[in-house]
């Protein structure tokens, strides 16, 4: 099982780091990233492997929505089926 | 592998432009809930809706953290409320209490299926329901109610729709006041009743849904939504043709109906039972930018409801369902584009301007999904004028073969350019003209309006 972890926002000091730090804390294995900076705009996916994840799924989006608000940033976690679904026939 | 812009487009597509599955409806058969003692179908009623759909708002919840996508509403379909009553002697109102008791302690916002089909003929329970909707609904919160007075195959009703013009213009009258002071949705009760002609047995969509006696025992049916996608797609398109127009909403309906399909799938799964359908209808909601109007305004028209309308209308609603078709394992419902006025802000809008008016939107309603829906309308209109305004919707969906409907609000005590303000996802309804000439000679016939011929087709 997969997820795809979005971070939207404005560029600061250690972003990745603290958003691979609520993973690794949750046991989720980061497998992919792609990061793009935009003038100031930040914007990075991540794949992650969430088989081993501990304390299920909605307690780790709601981790990774605090630290968004924290930081000022859109983060989002989603399952990577429903970009499975929607984008190939 | 995923590519990041389709990633971005989904994000996008949630954040900006209101993506969302509108519906999650679990059908719930009440068949074998009759029982000749009322207190005991009552009972028996409660007991199964409440233990079918224990889990139904957990495993939404679940769904919507799960994929990161809002599900606006949880609901329960249940069978035609008249089917079971009619076994049962007393007042069929206490069955639509324990229908809102069932609601209330499963957590869904709407139960719907207080219903009679009586499209041939009223048979055994179906007047005593019928009669008991204006206290049914002006006594419950969440029960929604609809009755079908027409088909293709049978013809329209004429008594049922007599008498469905008087019903709703007194459960307007019953709810005229709103439900207390602190919630005041005034004549809210109208807007819980649909009048159908060709009611679908699997929508999943308020206020008519209803569990058909061909489902199974019970069954999961979604309801997708999306014309902020669909407005966004369209108004990137500025020099395009037609053609392309329409190629790139069957593309956008394509991606909206298989987020469907996979959450209603994945909604059976965890709930242990079968998957029905996706409705791939376009539902507006008040929201400014979802709203069906102004795709059609994106289209080219200065304002929904001037001359263009029925055409860019019958592009929308055959493009989304030909992008959506192959995107379900299982299409139903009433599919295809709503144009409920005071749910939409661009129909509100056009309204206000003088450039909709409700005989623009009954022509609209030939050629899409699904009829008069959520129009407001002066709270003197006769009784005998709803009748004429029922038939008129039903002779559209006869002829064509196709579902139409009837939700009008008489807005008691207010005049035409006025509004009536429901809030939430009801939004507001300007109360809209209607033509003052009587059709109550017509009416009061009675009788039945034969079948169409299905041939010879002009």
């Amino acid at each position: 099982m997969r997820a795809v972890i979005t971070v939207i926002g404005k560029d600061t000091v250690g972003i990745l780091a603290k958003v691979t730090g609520v993973c690794a804390a949750d046991n989720v294995n980061v497998m992919d990233v792609t990061q793009t900076i935009m003038q100031d705009l930040f914007a990075m996916t991540m794949l992650a492997d969430i088989s081993r994840l501990q304390g299920g799924f909605g307690a780790f989006s709601d981790k990774l929505k605090a630290l968004g608000a924290d930081l000022n940033l859109q983060i989002h976690v989603m399952h990577e089926d429903i970009f499975n679904s929607m984008h190939k026939v | 592998m995923l590519n990041n812009s389709d990633i971005l487009e989904t994000i996008k597509m949630i954040q900006e432009e209101n993506l969302d599955i509108r519906t999650i409806t679990m059908g719930i058969s009440l068949l074998d809930c009759i029982d000749p003692d009322i207190d005991k179908a009552c009972a028996k009623v409660y007991d199964k809706i409440a233990k079918t759909a224990e889990n139904h708002v957990k495993a939404g919840e679940e769904l919507e953290k799960r994929y990161g996508i809002p599900i606006i509403n949880k609901r329960i379909s249940v069978t035609p409320v008249a089917m079971i009553s009619a076994a049962s002697k007393g007042n069929p109102v206490q069955f639509a209490l324990a229908l809102d008791k069932a609601a209330k302690s499963t957590g869904v916002n709407f139960v719907g299926g207080y219903s009679a089909l009586v499209h041939k003929g009223f048979s055994a329970g179906d007047l005593e329901l019928i009669k008991s909707i204006p206290d049914a609904l002006s006594q419950t919160e969440r029960v929604c109610s609809s009755v079908n007075i027409g088909s293709t195959h049978a013809g329209i009703n004429m008594d049922a729709v007599k008498l469905m013009g008087e019903i709703i213009l007194e459960t307007s009258e019953k709810t005229a006041a709103g439900r207390d002071s602190s919630n005041k949705i005034h004549c809210f009760g109208a807007a819980k009743i649909v009048v159908f002609c060709n009611a679908v047995e699997d929508n999943p969509f308020m206020a008519g849904a209803f569990h058909g006696t061909g489902e199974p025992d019970a069954v999961i049916n979604v309801g997708v939504s999306g014309p902020g996608v669909v407005r966004a797609a369209v108004a990137k398109m500025q020099n395009a043709t037609i053609d392309e127009i329409a190629e790139q909403i069957k593309r956008t309906a394509f991606k909206i109906t298989r987020m469907g399909q996979l959450v209603g799938a994945e909604a059976a799964k965890m709930l242990g039972i079968p998957f029905g359908i996706v409705d791939l209808s376009l539902a507006p909601t008040p929201a400014v930018g979802d709203s069906v109007a102004y795709i059609l305004e994106e289209m080219g028209l200065e304002k929904c409801g001037a001359y263009g309308t029925t055409a860019a209308l019958a592009l929308l609603n055959d493009a989304v369902k030909k992008g959506g078709v192959m995107a379900s394992s299982h299409v139903g419902g009433l599919s295809g584009a709503f144009i409920p006025v005071s749910e939409d802000a661009g129909m509100i809008r056009a309204v206000l301007d003088g450039a909709l008016t409700l005989e623009k939107l009954e022509a609209m309603t030939a050629v899409c999904s699904v009829g008069l829906d959520m129009v407001v309308v002066p709270g003197d209109t006769p009784a005998d004028v709803i009748s004429a305004i029922i038939a008129d919707e039903a002779a559209i969906g006869m002829v064509n073969s196709k579902t139409t409907a009837v939700r009008i609000i008489p807005a008691i005590g207010r005049r035409e350019g006025e509004v009536l303000d429901f809030g939430g996802l009801f939004g507001s309804g300007p109360v809209m003209a209607v033509n003052k000439f009587s059709p109550n000679k017509f009416i009061s016939r009675g009788g039945r309006i034969p079948a169409p011929l299905q041939s010879l087709k002009n």
